[in-house]
């Protein structure tokens, strides 16, 4: 089985605080890949890395066999990654079809002059993204009807489901999903867990994921990698993770 | 917390706003109708504030796009319009290029400039372009002032009578008309683009938009670069329109009136743009005009009008930034009823 | 020729330290409220004008008249900072920044209302005899002044460093949510670090228009403000004491050994190089934001 993300010794910290000490990990291709861990564990930490908004100080990311770290941040999205937030990032000022828009970004061509003139190669552009969206993003996700509704105001699990949506736009190859079941009662859950694994299914992606949640990483990944205080202290099946006396004693030690 | 699937949806169907944009277009019209033959039937008065009007829809878009879409503070844009003013006029003087040539010239100066301070601000977050701006303003007012044998110093540069296609003023009202229209055109095609939208993205959360593939910086400098160019542009235009350029025309209070342009018509938005130029060069003239009738036999009005400019342009942008953050244009907005318009653009603010 | 470079570095530390209590006064609403404020040098300038509107047009005498300027501006102050600039917490930065600009534009706007364009020549207090260390000549009012500023900066440093209101001011700058959590009263910090800044620029302003008189135009002297807080990195207290030193010794050499133009030149070289090289500034800490 092939591994779409490497993580070898990767080490972060900030002043004083060590977020990340040698955190070495694997994300197989095409399957979910769940990072759980106790609240401070250093979760969003590791998604940061991937991102490339922290730098680290010892270790190296490898994706498809590519060295990240020495990309940009916003050189993810045109390399085939894609992530949400645990805050929800979507933009308040636009309509939920632009924000889903806004995944395509670094796909889409037209610059400041073409835009500046509009008719001609930005309109023929901005029709056929339109329309991809329209037909299979928004279906994919029961996204239709809130098309031309403004982001803000609307329902948290609608929000979250936008913010996966604009995750997807770009086709990526490896999909972040910082906390995707946050805040959101059973059934949404359950909703959420299903439109994932139908995700990973249909298309091909590879999806990594953090979150509290125990019931539903258990019941939706195929692989779990347990974080505590910076350290990675288990990683394999949910069965052998939910055995391992360590992640035991971290999530129930640590009150 | 979460309705019903179905129910929400029904709610999504009926709230989503399709206006029919007839209305809109038909005004927008009769007010191209009225512009256009306004040379045969108004006076020169109503003409001159016309066209500075027009001039300064041009720069408050502009800067609109800077401060209102990308969220980047600009204090200096009054220095931009300078650069425009000075370059375009002196491209007049000493090669007698024509209006077009200048008008270019005066944007791409304005633009160059507004990059050299705006690269070392835009490479850290934080408020520094505002900074950045400010000692722009202060040092190209310098400049404008001390390079007497290029910009004449405080005396200034003064123009002769442009002659636009042969048809004297008239003909440079039409430029001035045309350009405008170009220029907010241009904007607003601009955001119905992927370009605006990582103008906005850029304002509203950075780090989401660099994960998406915007680079941050560089959408930064050309929102800020893109706001001197219309600056720049404006400045030639004026140039011609007052024949005379000189330093006291670009000072720190002409950049606070287009701020309060901005913000009293409408962050974000190019008819909020066009609202709070008309309104912002109308304020000074109803000033007078209050003035003149309201105060005490001998008072010194101009020593009085040029402080309560400035009392009246900084409350403007105090009181529309507590009271009415979306400015005019929501207010019209939400005449018209377009309540969740006026809502989603506010976004953050 | 080594005693010249002394008597003009001596002078160029004195006159620097005007900047250091704008700047002080700069930093501690930062700290605090976390405004960037460009109303900075209107406050000034308007502390010195009430100083000129107790003192001398009304009549209040010297003493009275700045104890009278000072718990003006800071009166004023803390309405700003509770009229206008409260109601606008967690609107983005931008916003808040562009509040203190109209404010600034106002204050402006009101001065040249009241006391009109010309210059206005504040009485007397600080000694005109010049001070002669061996040789060297120092203006009296920029020695003096620079003594008096000595006083207030090293009593508002401690101040800010020993009393329980100093402290409460430090654990607000540092996470607000943390301090108000541990009892510490936030707002009144807010008002309490605006006032402090009121006291700071009206008493800066009046050290600075005490040689050259005011007019509605002394706000321009933010701008050097401003380099002195860059340099320093905004969040220093300590360091703008430095910066602020230093900036005024650059400015009096650059002016002595190469002319008035070059002078002037200073802050913008200043604010352009710090923001090249270390825009945290010498003493600034980099705040790092949590995604």
């Amino acid at each position: 089985m092939r591994n779409l993300l490497e993580l070898s010794g990767v080490s972060v910290s900030f002043g004083g605080i060590k977020a990340l000490s040698d955190v070495s990990m694997n994300v197989p291709l095409n399957q979910v890949t769940a990072v759980i861990g106790p609240n401070g564990a250093g979760k969003t930490s590791l998604f940061n890395v991937i991102s490339g908004f922290y730098p680290a100080n010892e270790g190296g990311v490898s994706f498809s066999g590519d060295d990240l770290l020495k990309r940009p941040a916003h050189a993810r999205s045109t390399l085939g990654i894609s992530r949400t937030f645990q805050n929800i990032a979507l933009f308040p000022g636009m309509t939920v079809e632009e924000n889903i828009k806004l995944g395509a970004h670094a796909q889409l061509k037209t610059g400041l002059f073409a835009a500046a003139l509009y008719f001609g190669p930005a309109q023929r552009e901005e029709a056929a993204i339109t329309e991809r969206i329209a037909t299979d993003i928004l279906p994919l996700l029961d996204l239709s009807d809130y098309r031309h509704r403004s982001v803000s105001g609307l329902p948290y699990g609608v929000q979250k489901r936008i913010e996966l949506a604009r995750a997807l736009v770009n086709k990526p190859q490896l999909l972040m999903l910082d906390e995707p079941f946050a805040g959101m009662p059973s059934p949404e859950k359950a909703k959420m867990s299903s439109y994932i694994r139908r995700i990973v299914s249909e298309t091909g992606i590879t999806a990594l994921l953090i979150d509290h949640d125990m019931e539903s990483i258990m019941s939706m990944s195929d692989q779990i990698v347990v974080l505590n205080f910076g350290r990675v202290i288990a990683a394999g099946t949910p069965a052998e993770v939910q055995g391992n006396p360590a992640v035991v004693e971290a999530y129930l030690g640590g009150e | 917390m979460n309705a019903p699937m179905t129910s929400v949806s029904a709610e999504a169907v009926t709230a989503a706003p399709k206006r029919s944009y007839l209305p809109e277009l038909i005004s927008w019209l009769i007010l191209a109708a009225c512009l256009v033959v306004l040379p045969s039937f108004g006076s020169v008065y109503v003409i001159y504030m016309v066209c500075l009007i027009a001039i300064n829809i041009i720069a408050t878009v502009g800067l609109n796009i800077t401060v209102g879409y990308t969220g980047l503070l600009s204090i200096g844009h009054s220095a931009f319009l300078g650069v425009g003013a000075y370059a375009s006029a002196l491209m007049w003087l000493h090669l007698g290029t024509p209006l077009i040539v200048n008008m270019l010239v005066g944007g791409v100066a304005a633009f160059v400039i507004g990059l050299i301070f705006g690269v070392p601000a835009l490479r850290i977050r934080g408020v520094y372009l505002a900074i950045a701006t400010l000692a722009a303003q202060y040092f190209l007012y310098f400049i404008f002032q001390q390079w007497t044998s290029v910009t004449g110093g405080d005396r200034g540069l003064s123009l002769p009578r442009i002659d636009v296609f042969g048809l004297g003023d008239t003909g440079f009202y039409y430029v001035v008309m045309l350009t405008a229209l170009i220029a907010c055109i241009a904007a607003r095609n601009v955001f119905r683009t992927r370009v605006g939208r990582s103008f906005i993205a850029v304002r509203e959360k950075d780090y989401a938009a660099e994960v998406l593939g915007i680079n941050v910086i560089r959408t930064k400098l050309i929102a800020f670069g893109i706001g001197a160019a219309f600056a720049g542009v404006a400045g030639s235009l004026l140039a011609v329109f007052l024949r005379i350029v000189n330093p006291d025309q670009f000072t720190l209070v002409v950049s606070v009136f287009f701020l309060a342009a901005v913000v009293v018509g409408g962050r974000a938005s190019i008819l909020g743009s066009i609202l709070g130029a008309v309104f912002m060069t109308l304020m000074p003239e109803i000033l007078r005009f209050v003035l003149e009738h309201a105060a005490p036999q001998g008072a010194d009005l101009a020593r009085l009008l040029s402080p309560l400019r400035e009392i009246l342009f900084g409350a403007l942008i105090v009181g529309f930034l507590i009271f009415e953050p979306r400015g005019l244009v929501g207010l019209v907005r939400r005449a018209f009823g377009d309540t969740e318009a006026v809502e989603a653009r506010a976004g953050e603010h | 020729m080594l005693m010249q470079i002394l008597e003009f570095s001596l002078i160029g530390v004195a006159s620097g330290g005007i900047y250091v209590l704008a700047a002080l006064s700069f930093v501690i609403v930062y700290k605090a409220t976390n405004i960037f404020n460009f109303a900075t040098g209107e406050m000034m300038m308007f502390g010195t004008y009430l100083f000129f509107m107790f003192d001398t047009q009304l009549g209040f005498g010297w003493i009275a008249g700045l104890a009278a300027a000072l718990i003006g501006s800071a009166c004023l102050a803390m309405v700003l900072e509770r009229g206008l600039l409260r109601p606008l917490i967690g609107r983005p930065a931008v916003v808040l920044v562009m509040v203190t600009l109209g404010v600034s534009s106002i204050l402006r706007g009101f001065a040249g209302l009241i006391w009109g364009p010309d210059v206005r020549q504040l009485t007397e207090i600080l000694p005109r005899n010049p001070i002669f260390l061996g040789d060297i000549l120092i203006p009296g009012k920029l020695a003096w002044g620079f003594v008096i500023i000595g006083l207030i900066a090293g009593a508002f440093m401690a101040y800010y460093r020993f009393s329980r209101a100093g402290t409460a001011i430090r654990a607000t700058s540092t996470d607000q949510v943390t301090a108000e959590s541990l009892g510490i009263n936030i707002r009144a910090v807010f008002l309490l670090s605006w006032a402090l800044a009121g006291v700071l620029t009206a008493a800066s302003g009046i050290i600075t228009a005490s040689v050259n008189g005011v007019t509605p135009q002394l706000g321009q002297v933010a701008l050097n403000v401003l380099a002195v807080v860059m340099l320093a990195g905004m969040t220093s207290v300590g360091g703008v004491v430095i910066a602020g030193l230093f900036v005024g010794w650059l400015e009096t050499m650059v002016g002595a050994y190469l002319g008035a133009s070059w002078q002037s030149f200073i802050p913008y070289l200043v604010v352009l190089l710090v923001m090249l090289v270390k825009p945290t500034g010498l003493f600034g800490e980099r705040r790092i934001e949590r995604i």
